[in-house]
């Protein structure tokens, strides 16, 4: 595992005190006396919580966390329709770890789906589940696809391997969002000073893709890898830009990401995936254009038109936070059934769910004195 | 063996023949299972008895007691099997009470269809391991289970083990200033199952840590005095038994990332996996609590023993909160920031032992 050296140097201690005071001193300098930076990703959030790094951040700096976790934004109605599928259709439901556990209707989860009876099956990857139908060809296998523009190229890659192979019992339940509508709908409803923009979803889509939205908004988005001297790095970047006024897309993650991303990639979506007209977000609400629905060549594939699936729409309970948290305007603590209510073993919103979701990876790794979030 | 036994008709055919549902019924078809392929893997005279029970001759004083099921997937990995890691298991659950473990029973729980060959090389895997360890498999039972209503074999194992008279290892012992050691690094069984997975597709060279620890306590013990408990990382790794202790003691335990031993297969395979090394499986590794006037000692002690060579002090045992009356386990990070280590998450994780 040579590829592991990248980790550990970018785990280097003793660099990163020295960057954490040189970032110390660059906030002193800063126009204002606080700045709010938004990291956009579950993995930052996620890594800002692992590697203990918010409370050795000057106190001048204010992360906000974003709505990048897959998990966390799927609404309850997309998970109703997934428990419809395997729970009424019978179709055997292959999915994420992760998604078994966010709860949708009357407080429902796939988890307790299958214990009704229904047949859900965690995989690792979206090939595992074609798979799956593979060995299973007298049953309905769906996929239950979920994830921003990093997981949407596999599941590109079986829909047409699965056209391929011929396969007649295979279909997707495509959840795949987009980051830039997502990122243009948080920073019209929330006032932040920079952004640290994801990692794995541009080493696809590339840096150039978020060069409009800094215009729009003048604001420094700088993307980072999810290690700790990356983060550090990419909050100098953003107070360098502050300091000097300026509002533009860098690129601190370089050794993976280019300005114009993956274009391989990026014509295997185009190839199998179109743009929706609409996709709801935990949170945000209804976004135009902000997701991907499968084309209509390989709508044989499309689990929601092969069993005419309805997603409706399913209001989140009043007391859960998760939409103000996934905008950026609240914190996990500020929600009043955080840790109490809602824990990991038992969360109410999605947000306490996946572990890149904000109030989990507060409730696991933050809640002590000293600690700001 | 078969012919003084006087079982009628063939052989088993070892190499290519499965286990079916007569092998389970108690008549013939047991027998020859249990003489042609069981006895001959733990072959003592208790077992050749074959009675209804094991009767053993006991010295007086204190005896522990253990028991523990094992339904790993895959039942080989590297490093190990089913077999020999349900010996081990048991072996080190009494190992952690100061115990010296005697007597093993073992029940197999078989599905139909089941090869033959494997049962036979788990068997075999399970009383090499005994052997090693130093105790007898006294006793057993095997069932059989309809296809579908198993997953391969299921192994119990139960265990007996003497403990010497002045020997307490009592985690509510445990104070204020007391010393955290670990017997070595840490995730290797767990990321080693993981990666043999299917849908994994990970290689390594990664093997189980997958060991018997009750010599390396022995050690410990004959060494002198200082040793407050111990307890083996197993489901839940580290993490999980540094979170018991808290919750037992309503004590803080704080450890420091760097002295952590972690190999960088396992670190990798993290990475790869999303999950934290803390929370790892290890089967053949213990953390021990300790005063602080005998935690040098104890440390050179370990790490003279094959077991302990990486061994490490990893953090101390602080006062408690009184608003935090379950105690809590903090870490500080290799970026120098401090960080609660909680409870594994509620994930569905695979079965890893």
């Amino acid at each position: 595992m040579d590829g592991l050296r990248y980790v550990e140097e970018f785990r280097d201690p003793l660099l990163g005190r020295s960057m954490l005071q040189a970032l110390r001193r660059m906030a002193q300098r800063l126009p204002k006396s606080s700045v709010r930076i938004m990291e956009f990703c579950g993995g930052h959030t996620y890594a800002f919580h692992r590697f203990g790094l918010l409370e050795l951040l000057p106190p001048e700096i204010r992360m906000v966390h974003g709505p990048g976790c897959p998990v966390c934004i799927l609404p309850k109605g997309r998970i109703d329709a997934a428990i419809k599928l395997c729970l009424e259709k019978k179709a055997v439901l292959a999915t994420y770890g992760d998604v078994l556990r966010v709860p949708g209707s009357h407080s429902l989860t796939l988890m307790k789906a299958r214990s009704m009876g229904a047949d859900v099956r965690i995989v690792l990857s979206a090939m595992e589940a074609l798979d799956l139908a593979e060995k299973l060809p007298g049953q309905e296998v769906v996929f239950f696809a979920i994830g921003f523009e990093t997981t949407t190229p596999p599941t590109a890659a079986v829909v047409l391997e699965a056209d391929r192979r011929n396969l007649k019992n295979f279909s997707v339940f495509a959840n795949h969002v987009m980051t830039p509508p997502a990122m243009e709908a948080i920073l019209s409803g929330t006032s932040v000073d920079g952004i640290i923009g994801p990692s794995h979803v541009s080493t696809v889509i590339g840096s150039r893709a978020y060069d409009i939205i800094s215009r729009k908004f003048n604001i420094p988005i700088v993307i980072a890898g999810f290690e700790p001297l990356d983060i550090l790095q990419a909050l100098q970047m953003i107070l360098q830009q502050i300091e000097e006024k300026k509002a533009q897309v860098e690129n601190e993650y370089s050794r993976a990401v280019s300005p114009e991303g993956n274009l391989r990639s990026q014509e295997l979506i185009a190839k199998v995936f179109e743009h929706a007209p609409s996709f709801e977000w935990r949170g945000l609400g209804e976004l135009p254009l902000s997701s991907r629905s499968i084309r209509n060549e390989f709508s044989l594939f499309d689990a929601q038109r092969r069993f005419s699936l309805e997603v409706l729409h399913v209001s989140d309970p009043g007391i859960c936070e998760c939409g103000e948290i996934l905008k950026g305007v609240k914190a996990p603590q500020d929600c009043k059934i955080f840790g109490t209510v809602c824990t990991p073993d038992n969360p109410v919103g999605a947000c306490m769910v996946s572990a890149e979701g904000a109030c989990a990876a507060f409730f696991h790794y933050g809640r002590q004195e000293g600690v700001v979030s | 063996m078969r012919s003084e036994k006087g079982v009628l008709g063939l052989p088993l055919n070892i190499e290519k023949g499965r286990v079916e549902m007569i092998h389970g019924s108690g008549g013939r078809a047991s027998s020859q299972l249990f003489e042609e392929i069981i006895l001959p893997a733990f072959d003592n005279p208790w077992l050749r008895k074959a009675g209804d029970q094991a009767v053993v001759e006991m010295a007086q004083g204190r005896w522990a007691l253990s028991t523990d099921s094992f339904v790993v997937s895959p039942i080989f990995f590297p490093g190990g099997d089913i077999g020999s890691l349900a010996v081990h298991g048991t072996v080190n659950d009494l190992a952690m009470g100061g115990a010296q473990p005697r007597y093993l029973t073992v029940g197999l729980v078989i599905e139909e269809g089941f090869p033959l060959s494997d049962l036979a090389r788990i068997t075999q895997s399970l009383g090499s391991a005994a052997e090693r360890c130093g105790v007898s498999v006294v006793a057993g039972d095997t069932k059989v289970v309809e296809r579908g209503k198993g997953d391969g074999i299921f192994i119990n194992t139960s265990g007996i083990g003497w403990i010497p008279r002045d020997i307490v290892l009592d985690p509510s012992a445990i104070r204020v200033g007391d010393i955290l050691i670990l017997s070595g690094s840490i995730g290797e069984h767990g990321a080693a199952v993981l990666a043999a997975r299917e849908g994994g597709g990970l290689v390594t060279s990664l093997l189980s840590d997958s060991a018997p620890l009750h010599d390396a306590v022995q050690k410990l013990i004959a060494s002198g005095p200082g040793l407050v408990c111990l307890r083996d990382p197993t489901r839940g790794g580290v993490a999980t038994v540094l979170n018991e202790w808290a919750r037992e003691t309503g004590l803080v335990f704080e450890i420091e990332e760097s002295r952590i031993p972690i190999r960088q297969e396992v670190r990798g395979i993290s990475e790869i996996l999303g999950i934290d090394p803390l929370y790892l499986a290890n089967e053949g590794r213990f953390l021990a609590v300790c005063r602080p006037e005998s935690a040098d000692r104890l440390l050179s002690v370990l790490k003279s023993h094959p077991l302990g060579l990486a061994a490490s002090q990893i953090g101390h045992v602080k006062a408690g909160d009184p608003t935090r009356p379950g105690g809590m386990v903090r870490m500080t990070t290799l970026m120098g920031g401090v960080r609660l280590v909680d409870w594994l998450l509620g994930d569905p994780l695979p079965r890893i032992c």
